[in-house]
């Protein structure tokens, strides 16, 4: 299976500020009772977009409609490992992640959907979240190759975990046919795995 | 880098190759499955024309949407989206010919309860689920990791996932524990100490003499709260607790299979020369029971410790954090958390919902009644935990004192399966999470503390240190907590 390569994303811009915003906000684990992720885009920060009365408005993701690039601080998605959070951003709208730091499993999830998460410093961060809020019709660019993240006049160096630049870059995001065709290998590797045959003592 | 440790052994072993992109290809040697992470992974593998490759290493129950009253488990489930989820995983598992302990079974429960008491998880193993708390089953000497849907469809097809290896922190505790304090509040400082993204980019290694001492459903709680701490994976040495535990469990080796087990699962330990990225030592001598006063499970106190004043948080991030848990949590910095108003109590989940911790609960709450004002839930992780628990009696403990005695689940933990909290209502909980939500309300509260602290927080209607309340003879005296049943 050949998947799109990703080089560069970018649009309009949404920050979504505070640290440790965790998975139970993006999803609220109710919105989890569904066997497909259709319709994930609908639940993304259901209760935190929402106030006492039910009515949206005080959540950015609700001023920024139409964002390509969340901008985001420190240890965001943290907490359970739903991949329908970054699903949810990810059918809202959002193609790329900028940064403080990430949970790990949140991470890999966007690793699995072609999301490129990058990480820049604090203040960084901060100056970028304020100049969206300043030109909420600017664009911000993701530069995977260069790692690099463009907006205004200004070109941030970011980080961009190796792993996940040169699957980006490769198109090899999605490893599953990529680790079937060392199946042969991972037969190996189980057999040599006392525990794989149950201890057999023949072995 | 880090050497010889069981981290390592267990890469080595387990590592198929090196992917073009710089990570390695695990292979997974144990996959847990359950209703609400696997039926798009299932989907996917089917508009592929795959199939499970490796039946045998993967094993389903159900937990997350379990309903826990007798009458909920009627089929079709009363919420058309639970039975939804649990027709597709009943399908998906006869489909792809995987061992499933349903409802039906005796065998269900939390995933992360079922598969360390049927022996399923062992030494030396990779184990991975579609949930984050499958560090649990690094109790064993195991690496168990938690991963999202698309992973879960790898480890269909392939039995693998795509991995990048991690520092491994050993972290020594040390101290005796007190009556009262138990391995839930041990996992609960070391938290407080290294902070909820502290653990980011590590595995923990769990070890020194207090680690030493505890029994295998303590290190399960342990291992279980690494997530919590922003470690993917924790994990303990085997040793002969270890082995006693696995010893005639379901599905663990018997006979010359055994000996032949034993001699692996001495091997994959740490060697005494290993070497680690980072080591730090947690002196637990004294510690109070702990809970938390905040909105992220690192925000926590003994029971006996003022909240801390923002003011005097150095790093903004914590400042900030702080004074959003106030206003969530309602509490005033300088106070302590003890008498706290609770409204619900809440005994289960994957970290404390086992044998050992119904026993210390039941221990607190013989001869004493829940207060009024308390929804008190007693919610066993397992079937086999509930069975256990019955045999001896305790769910009589349970009932007399006024709590709910109910089927076994995830339940209120993340609230997916009705049993939730409504409008403000706090909760002192033995569950993982403290986030804002969690617990099925936007505006709920949730305390997190141990299983004794629970039941004492229940009967006085708040928060209170559960050291002053003279614990009951426990029901039934039993070293060993849960080995000769397994067999049945």
């Amino acid at each position: 299976m050949s998947e799109q390569r990703i080089a560069q994303v970018g649009g309009t811009a949404v920050p979504i500020p505070g640290d440790d915003v965790d998975t139970d906000q993006i999803l609220p684990a109710r919105f989890l009772k569904e066997v497909t992720f259709e319709r994930m885009n609908e639940y993304l920060f259901y209760d935190a977009r929402r106030d006492e009365d039910g009515a949206l408005g005080a959540h950015p993701i609700d001023s920024y409609e139409g964002a390509s690039i969340a901008v985001v601080n420190s240890n965001f998605g943290c907490g359970s490992s739903r991949e329908h959070a970054p699903q949810a951003m990810m059918r809202w709208g959002i193609d790329g992640i900028v940064g403080e730091s990430y949970a790990e499993i949140f991470r890999d999830n966007c690793k699995s959907l072609g999301i490129p998460a990058v990480t820049t410093d604090h203040e960084a961060v901060e100056a970028l979240q304020r100049w969206i809020e300043q030109h909420p019709t600017g664009e911000v660019h993701i530069d995977v190759r260069e790692a690099t993240v463009e907006y205004g006049e200004t070109t941030l160096d970011v980080e961009i975990d190796h792993a996940m630049r040169e699957a980006l870059l490769d198109g090899i995001w999605d490893t599953t046919q990529l680790m079937y065709s060392n199946l042969s290998k991972v037969e190996r590797t189980a057999t040599n795995l006392p525990y794989v045959g149950g201890f057999d003592s023949a072995d | 880098m880090s050497e010889n440790t069981l981290y390592d052994k267990v890469w080595e072993r387990h590592k198929v190759t090196t992917l073009p992109n710089g990570q390695d290809q695990l292979f997974i040697g144990l996959h847990l499955v359950h209703e609400v992470t696997s039926p798009q992974a299932f989907s996917m593998l089917e508009e592929r024309g795959m199939d499970v490759t490796f039946p045998d290493q993967t094993f389903a129950t159900t937990d997350h949407i379990a309903p826990t009253t007798p009458s909920g488990r009627e089929r079709p489930l009363e919420d058309d989206a639970a039975e939804k989820m649990l027709s597709a995983l009943e399908r998906n598992v006869d489909e792809a010919g995987l061992t499933f302990f349903g409802l039906g079974s005796g065998k269900q429960g939390i995933t992360h309860v079922v598969a360390p008491e049927l022996g399923l998880s062992q030494p030396g193993m990779t184990v991975a689920c579609g949930d984050s708390h499958t560090a649990t089953h690094g109790a064993f000497g195991a690496i168990g990791v938690g991963i999202g849907t698309s992973q879960i469809r790898d480890v269909f097809a392939t039995g693998c996932i795509a991995a990048d290896k991690q520092q491994v922190r050993r972290i020594n505790v040390e101290g005796t524990l007190g009556a009262g304090v138990f391995a839930k509040d041990i996992i609960l400082q070391i938290i407080k100490e290294l902070g909820v993204d502290g653990g980011v980019g590590h595995v923990y290694e769990y070890g020194g003499p207090t680690i030493d001492r505890l029994d295998m459903e303590g290190r399960l709680a342990i291992c279980n709260m690494s997530i919590e701490g922003g470690a993917r994976a924790g994990y303990i040495n085997p040793d002969e607790t270890t082995f006693d535990y696995l010893r005639s469990r379901e599905y663990a080796p018997t006979g010359a299979a055994w000996d032949v087990a034993l001699e692996h699962w001495n091997a994959i330990s740490s060697d005494a020369d290993a070497r680690y990225d980072d080591e730090v030592t947690i002196d637990v001598d004294d510690i109070a029971p702990l809970v938390t006063w905040g909105i992220n499970p690192g925000q926590v106190v003994e029971i006996t410790e003022p909240v801390p004043d923002s003011a005097e948080m150095t790093a903004r991030t914590e400042r900030e954090a702080a004074e959003q848990a106030y206003s969530h949590m309602d509490v005033e910095p300088g106070q302590t958390m003890e008498g706290y108003p609770v409204d619900v109590a809440f005994l289960g989940t994957c970290t404390n919902g086992r044998v050992t911790d119904f026993r210390e609960a039941a221990a607190i709450l013989q001869g004493r009644s829940v207060a009024e004002s308390v929804r008190a839930l007693a919610v066993p992780g397992s079937q086999t935990v509930k069975t256990r628990c019955e045999a001896e009696g305790l769910d009589k403990t349970f009932i007399d004192a006024g709590f709910e005695w109910r089927e076994a689940g995830c339940s209120m933990c993340l609230a997916m399966n009705g049993d939730e909290l409504e409008g403000e209502e706090v909760c002192a909980s033995s569950s993982n999470r403290n986030f804002v939500g969690r617990q099925g309300s936007k505006e709920g509260r949730t305390v997190l503390m141990s299983p004794a602290m629970v039941a004492a927080a229940a009967v006085r209607g708040s928060l209170t240190d559960v050291r002053r309340m003279d614990r009951g003879e426990p029901v039934q005296q039993d070293a060993d907590v849960t080995g000769e049943e397994a067999a049945d």
